[in-house]
């Protein structure tokens, strides 16, 4: 199906998208929106992956398998991440980046 | 031709909807913006034609790490917060930073010439991902299936512990005045 398709188009999409999710992370203040960006910048390397599997390397499965480790490690961090945020919004009662100025509480 | 029309339909909308995530001002919008980058990521998969990592796509990414950010929403803000953004200064030079970046990977990848190679494509249904993921050898991937097993478990009994916490310290400040 990805005959008329070149390699190109799906690398320049997933830079495209790598570096808007930069942008989030510079600019946003708030805790789950800088996650939101770290899921975006984690998506656009599994296209990479995927892309540079299916037409660099066709016969081996490596980069499939790549991606699909890194989804279950965007999982895990997803958790641990939101755990820690929930507990900073505890004992902060916010999760404004400016306004989490102490490690120790 | 119709392949091409649904990659442009799909790239837009991940476009779009990822520069929608990172500037819209209401938190709980983000992430159905994420949402959507998610189900047309998984629609590329599907064009590529590796189903199995398609629907892992749709069922972890889109089912599962996008309710718990929806959840973790509810919990720590109020339903039409507006998100705090950072000043133009911040705004004007993280995006100067982002261009510059973005524009030097496009014009070293342009110059770059990747051969495609024209090796007949090894199987990706199911049933070959099942095995690949429990043979070992050359093509098998059996080690860092358990490894991640491992560290999804870790990370399950990390994060509970983390979130609770504060139950502990309430518990052991009862267990004080009693003494």
């Amino acid at each position: 199906m990805t005959g008329t398709i070149p390699l190109m188009y799906f690398l320049v999409i997933s830079t495209l998208m790598f570096f808007i999710g930069i942008y989030g992370f510079l600019t946003r203040r708030n805790l789950i929106t800088m996650l939101m960006s770290i899921e975006l910048i984690l998506n656009s390397v599994n296209i990479n992956f995927v892309a540079f599997n299916k037409y660099l390397y066709p016969q081996h499965l490596s980069g499939h398998f790549f991606s699909l480790i890194v989804i279950a490690v965007a999982a895990a961090e997803a958790a641990v991440a939101i755990a820690i945020i929930i507990n900073i919004y505890r004992n902060f009662k916010s999760i404004d980046v400016d306004k989490v100025d102490q490690m120790r509480y | 031709m119709n392949s091409e029309l649904m990659f442009f339909i799909l790239a837009g909308m991940i476009l779009i909807f990822s520069v929608m995530t990172v500037t819209t001002r209401r938190i709980l919008r983000a992430a159905v913006y994420l949402l959507f980058v998610l189900i047309s990521t998984a629609g590329l998969y599907f064009m590529l034609n590796y189903n199995f990592l398609a629907a892992v796509q749709l069922t972890v990414y889109a089912g599962g790490i996008v309710v718990l950010i929806i959840f973790s929403i509810l919990l720590t803000s109020h339903i039409s917060e507006r998100a705090v953004v950072a000043g133009w200064k911040q705004n004007l030079l993280s995006a100067l930073s982002v261009v510059a970046g973005a524009a030097l990977t496009l014009i070293t990848m342009f110059n770059y010439t990747f051969t495609a190679s024209s090796e007949p494509a090894s199987g990706s249904s199911v049933k070959d991902v099942g095995t690949a993921l429990v043979s070992y050898g050359d093509n098998g991937f059996a080690l860092p299936f358990e490894v991640i097993s491992i560290l999804l478990l870790a990370a399950m009994i990390g994060a509970i512990i983390v979130a609770r916490r504060e139950k502990l310290k309430i518990e052991e400040k009862e267990i004080r005045r009693e003494n």
